[in-house]
């Protein structure tokens, strides 16, 4: 049975196509049309996952859609009515693209898929396009959108029963959700309503330090080591009531997202002193305390809701998504807290993941299909490998097309040691292998890697390829096996999802003149064996690397090792600033050529900068991507 | 027609039979508003619309 899932129409819409319980494809449509977070009805990653099952439109059972626009458009209006006559600006902006579309959703998306379906038979007369637009409208099911985020979280995870946290900004009404999975089905227990939402709280301060809601959450989780949390008792005399079980209520009178079009008033700016950051102005100490104070807001909450889910649950596995799952920092020290003997974190935790879990739920919750699981599978997520790969003649058409001078290797031995070597010599390699990543994190198929030993690694690749913020850290690839010996972490950690600290015997004291340096200044200060990816508070975002799910990754980690004796490197997405992680080679190329990456490898081609010749690029990443 | 049944089913399950007026009414001004502007800009702030 083939169940399509799709997320769109608000941000970051993707495609996936589940056959019974395996994963078929998964795609977020941003890395095709190359529009960041892109929320367009997600045709290309529909066609792409057609031919990964090698499948065609007609032969899909169900389609499911990744929550309830009734319901959303129900929480608008009332939300309206609540604030009237506040609001009126924001009602006559939001209601015109409701009932264009967003209400009629069901229709729209019929008339899509049609549209596709016309596209892919164009020998199929009006009357079979009708009668497909007819089947497939009614195949159409609708998640809420909690639903969809819990069964991204339980279903593919390893474990047969566990404690659900579902935590983002808001879905219909719910913003933060309790359930219990066992088996197929998904019990809700818990959920706290909009306008209480801890996802929209950590948006109000990525608004406020002027950083882009829903894309600078990262940013300020970043930022937060540099400053002292000197705001934590302000936040909770006036901003949130945090209860002994995680649950909170905001007082709304700070805030202005209900019915306004920015995150805060001037209430809230009274409150810390000043306007939001101008965007691109220069950082102060005082977004730094900022972000370290909501920083550890969320971390109280969310280890205080796992400890009532363990509680409430008696189980002795958390599952999470949500987007405030990807704050990896709180997963952190949820992990080192021990309430759980077991996490796992969908990988696309937000709401890209949300097409998988409209699928899943329909399959299992729905149609009430038993759930398998494989005790020496990692999970179901299959490394989170799910994209689109591309075949060596497709590659080699594409690189002849641009007269692009390379390398082929049959062998796979020695290209690992061509690129190990190239790594030790300080250069950067762009990274292309096989099928690309679902989800935000470039999990080592789509990668910027380099030598994590290197002191001046982490500024060359902020300054001179990524073209991004410097106080940015980058996250380190480690073996499996090694992990223990280079950071503070037992436990598996594919998909980059946890931060932990880098081991004290491999840190470096600061001396006394370091530690006066002020915010960014001190990351250029060495702090340990491997200062690249050793964030300020000598924490790492690590990502272990696994035989079983990415064979040639850990075959050039084990090279490196052999050579350097350090099983960690650097590992960044492929992409500039702004731009969506690298899709096609085509992609890969342009990328190698606008920035100063030294050596591009896709699959078996090996490609060196110094004797490519000139690019014929009519773009640049300045003018073509949106700063996010 | 298909669309105004659910919207029914909607109502009915939810108990919200106090917003079919209000959706009615907004139906009609949606259709002058969509007819004059044209083209519909999305506004930015996250998810909420």
């Amino acid at each position: 049975m083939y169940i399509l899932g799709i997320s769109a129409y608000y941000h970051d819409s993707a495609a996936v196509l589940i056959c019974d319980e395996k994963i078929i494809a998964a795609v977020q449509e941003e890395r095709f049309t190359r529009k960041k977070a892109d929320a367009s009805f997600p045709v290309n990653s529909i066609k792409y996952c057609l031919l990964e099952a090698g499948i065609t439109l007609d032969q899909i059972d169900h389609i499911a859609f990744y929550d309830k626009p009734f319901i959303k458009f129900e929480r608008l209006l009332e939300t309206y009515l609540a604030e009237a006559p506040k609001g009126f600006g924001s009602f006559l902006l939001s209601i015109p693209v409701w009932l264009k579309d967003k209400l009629f959703l069901k229709e729209t998306m019929g008339r899509e898929l049609k549209k596709l379906f016309e596209e892919l038979n164009p020998d199929a007369d009006s009357k079979t396009c009708k009668a497909f637009k007819t089947k497939v409208t009614h195949s159409i099911m609708f998640g809420e959108h909690h639903q969809s985020h819990a069964a991204s979280a339980f279903y593919p995870s390893p474990f047969s029963e566990a404690a659900i946290l579902t935590i983002d900004g808001v879905g219909e009404w719910t913003t933060t959700s309790l359930a219990y999975g066992k088996n197929n089905t998904i019990e809700f227990l818990q959920e706290i309503h909009f306008p209480h939402s801890l996802g929209l709280l950590y948006s109000a301060f990525t608004y406020y330090t002027g950083f882009k809601v829903n894309s600078g959450e990262y940013k300020v989780m970043g930022l937060a080591p540099y400053g002292n949390p000197k705001y934590v008792s302000v936040i909770k005399e006036h901003l949130i009531d945090i209860k002994d079980d995680g649950s909170f209520k905001l007082d709304m009178s700070y805030f202005n997202y209900t019915t306004g079009l920015t995150m805060t008033n001037q209430k809230f700016h009274n409150l810390f002193g000043g306007s939001p950051r101008k965007a691109e102005s220069s950082l102060t100490q005082k977004e730094m305390d900022l972000a370290a104070s909501v920083q550890v807001i969320t971390e109280e909450i969310m280890i205080k809701m796992a400890k009532h889910a363990k509680q409430v649950t008696g189980s002795d596995n958390l599952c999470l998504a949500g987007g405030v799952a990807l704050n990896c920092v709180a997963n952190g020290k949820l992990l080192q807290e021990n309430i759980f003997k077991n996490i796992w974190i969908q990988p696309a935790a937000g709401d890209a993941g949300g097409a998988l879990g409209g699928a899943m739920s329909v399959y299992y919750q729905e149609l009430a299909h038993p759930r398998t699981i494989c005790p020496n599978e990692l999970d179901k997520m299959e490394g989170s490998y799910l994209g689109p790969k591309y075949s060596s003649e497709a590659i080699k058409t594409y690189l002849d097309s641009v007269n692009a001078v390379y390398d082929y290797y049959d062998d796979e031995k020695e290209l690992i040691k061509t690129v190990a070597r190239n790594m030790a010599e300080e250069k950067v390699i762009g990274w292309h292998y096989d099928r690309m990543e679902f989800g935000p994190r470039s999990l080592g198929h789509r990668s910027i890697i380099g030598d994590a030993r290197s002191t001046k690694m982490q500024s060359t690749m902020n300054l001179k390829i990524k073209y991004r913020e410097s106080f940015r850290p980058f996250a380190p690839s480690v073996l499996r096996e090694k992990v223990h010996e280079w950071f503070e972490l037992e436990t598996d950690s594919p998909y980059m999802l946890l931060v932990a600290p880098v081991k004290k015997e491999k840190c470096f004291a600061m001396t006394e003149e370091q530690e006066t340096l002020f915010g960014i200044n001190k990351l250029n200060v060495p702090r340990s064996e491997i200062p690249a990816v050793t964030h300020i508070d000598y924490s790492a975002r690590i990502q272990t690397v696994h035989e079983s799910t990415n064979l040639r990754y850990y075959r050039l980690l084990q090279e490196f090792e052999k050579r350097t004796g350090c099983p960690v490197i650097v590992n960044t997405s492929f992409n500039v600033r702004g731009e969506p992680i690298v899709c096609t080679p085509e992609d890969s190329y342009r990328c190698f050529m606008r920035t100063e990456i030294d050596v591009l490898v896709i699959d078996d081609y090996v490609l060196y900068k110094y004797n490519q010749p000139a690019f014929a690029d009519s773009g640049s990443w300045e003018t073509e991507f949106e700063l996010d | 027609m298909s669309f105004l049944q659910e919207l029914w089913a909607f109502m009915k399950a939810r108990k919200k039979f106090w917003l079919a007026p209000i959706i009615f009414i907004m139906l009609l001004l949606g259709v002058l508003i969509v007819l004059a502007e044209g083209s519909v800009v999305a506004p930015f702030v996250y998810t909420l619309f």
